[in-house]
């Protein structure tokens, strides 16, 4: 007999995050309603939906990000490897060293390129000798795809890059302190297409080594990149699922709507 | 389905609407094409199987005028979900139809030989009764496909069934033909080629059914149907006429 082709099955990958009724709020406004998601290991998942969803509100709760507003409130549970990072005893600094996180705006700090990277690797004292910060900040560089143009001038200041280079170098600075989850924030909302082609095939290589989190306006940049698609709608969490299906066969009437261009 | 909201860019509605108009119009012209095949063989009129063979050619432009709409629907909308599976299933309809209207333009061509030669009793009005349910088939299939009306889709990919069983007593009928008289083998043989593209062209009507069952549900229906099309595993004929049974079910 011969098999059937269908018979190759999704790899299954383990849970990095696992959120469990999860509530934000800001101040009396209820931002988010009850999310349930499972976020897998060595998988790009993307959050998508309309502007003021809460896709943004979730994933800058990965991280706590969320701490720095005062009026904000996060209930629920969200456990990294099983361990909950609202608990008392999770300092949020480790855990951002953790969960790298990637802004819409390329954000270098005002300083050279090698000091953009080296940044982090200092105050989390991941390096012992100047030739270990060397090694980390040319490995980091490499996994940013910006390496080859950067080499020659690394004392350069980062803000002298272009868009999509300084994006990379971002890119780069967070993985410089070898996160297991990186979250991205509209990382390409601000590049043109080419420098979004390459941070595209730069977060397809990142896959390999972490858990992926993207919040992306495009969806059709959801669709390139994702395995796994979350939409989100007035602070729910509709439909969560492959991304395959999301964009072929949704389930939920208001993920249609709104993949498709509708009036939703 | 329920009545699908508009999309934002309203011109993106109209080129999904008009690129399934193009597919009704290509039905009807389909449509006409079976039942004016079948109406020559059996009225014996050359000229309207001349004009079936003529207006094949209006459905193969069709088709490709359906496949340009679509490869550039898709180049700049880059449709999504149900509007993916409206272009997807759209493209596959119209090269479905175009085979049905191959298979039409077959039988007119084989009309013409037909007309030369003395008529085999009986043989008629069943190829009749054959088109008529291969067109029904189909006007349901396209019917169920402008409705979305997965119920209606269902029934045809069944009803397909009928059709096989009347392909297989037609084609037990000219064999017996033929060995009763070698004389006959030569129209027989057009006939029962007839006949197959019949049967085929109720394939395809069932393949547009399914497309419509896609194109609601976003899954293609199990292969699990009825099927009666069994004189590709026959062994012929008895030498008294009588039928050799076939012990395997298809």
């Amino acid at each position: 007999m011969y098999d059937s082709p269908k018979s190759e099955t999704a790899v299954q990958h383990a849970i990095k995050i696992a959120a469990n009724k999860v509530q934000v709020y800001y101040g009396d406004t209820h931002a988010i309603k009850d999310v349930d998601v499972r976020i897998e290991d060595k998988t790009v998942t993307a959050f998508i939906g309309p502007s003021g969803c809460g896709k943004s509100t979730f994933l800058r709760t990965l991280n706590r990000m969320n701490d720095t507003i005062d009026i904000c409130r996060v209930e629920g549970e969200i456990l990294l490897d099983g361990e909950n990072i609202y608990d008392k005893r999770v300092d949020p600094v480790q855990l951002r060293a953790k969960v790298g996180m990637v802004f819409q705006k390329p954000n270098p700090f005002p300083k050279s390129i090698y000091d953009n990277i080296a940044y982090g690797p200092r105050i989390h004292g991941l390096a012992k000798t100047k030739a270990d910060l060397d090694d980390i900040v040319e490995k980091s560089l490499r996994r940013g795809a910006i390496w080859n143009e950067v080499k020659d001038r690394l004392h350069a200041p980062g803000t002298g890059l272009s868009g999509g280079q300084q994006q990379r170098l971002c890119i780069a600075r967070a993985v410089a302190t070898e996160p297991e989850v990186l979250l991205m924030d509209e990382p390409c909302s601000a590049l043109d297409p080419i420098a979004t082609g390459q941070v595209e095939e730069l977060i397809d290589e990142l896959r390999e080594s972490y858990s992926v989190v993207i919040v992306t306006h495009s969806m059709q940049q959801a669709a390139r990149v994702s395995q796994k698609t979350a939409f989100f709608h007035l602070g729910n969490l509709v439909e969560f699922g492959e991304t395959s299906q999301i964009f072929t066969n949704p389930k939920d009437p208001r993920t249609e709507s709104y993949i498709t261009g509708r009036i939703g | 389905m329920t009545e699908q909201k508009q999309h934002i860019a309203s011109a993106f509605d109209r080129d999904l609407e008009a690129i399934q108009a193009k597919i009704m119009k290509m039905g009807g012209l389909v449509e006409a094409a079976i039942l004016d095949a079948s109406q020559s063989l059996e009225a014996r009129d050359e000229e309207l199987a001349e004009k079936v063979r003529k207006g094949d050619a209006a459905i193969d432009e069709l088709e490709e005028m359906i496949n340009e709409d679509a490869a550039r629907l898709i180049a700049l909308r880059a449709p999504t979900a149900s509007d993916l599976r409206v272009v997807l299933s759209v493209m596959k309809i119209a090269a479905n139809l175009e085979r049905i209207g191959d298979y039409a333009k077959n039988m007119a061509k084989r009309t013409g030989v037909l007309v030369q030669m003395s008529p085999i009793p009986g043989s008629h009005s069943s190829l009749r009764r054959m088109a008529r349910e291969v067109e029904r088939q189909l006007q349901d299939a396209l019917d169920a496909y402008i409705r979305r009306d997965v119920a209606l889709a269902e029934d045809v990919i069944q009803r397909d069934l009928e059709i096989d069983q009347m392909y297989n007593a037609l084609f037990r009928e000219f064999l017996t033909h033929m060995m009763e008289d070698p004389r006959n083998i030569t129209a027989c043989m057009h006939l029962h080629f007839i006949a197959k593209n019949n049967e085929r062209m109720g394939d395809h009507a069932t393949s547009i059914a399914e497309q419509v069952v896609y194109l609601v549900t976003g899954e293609t229906p199990d292969e699990q149907r009825p099927k009666q099309d069994k004189t590709s595993t026959d062994l012929g004929v008895a030498p008294e006429g009588s039928y050799v049974e076939n012990s395997k079910d298809a």
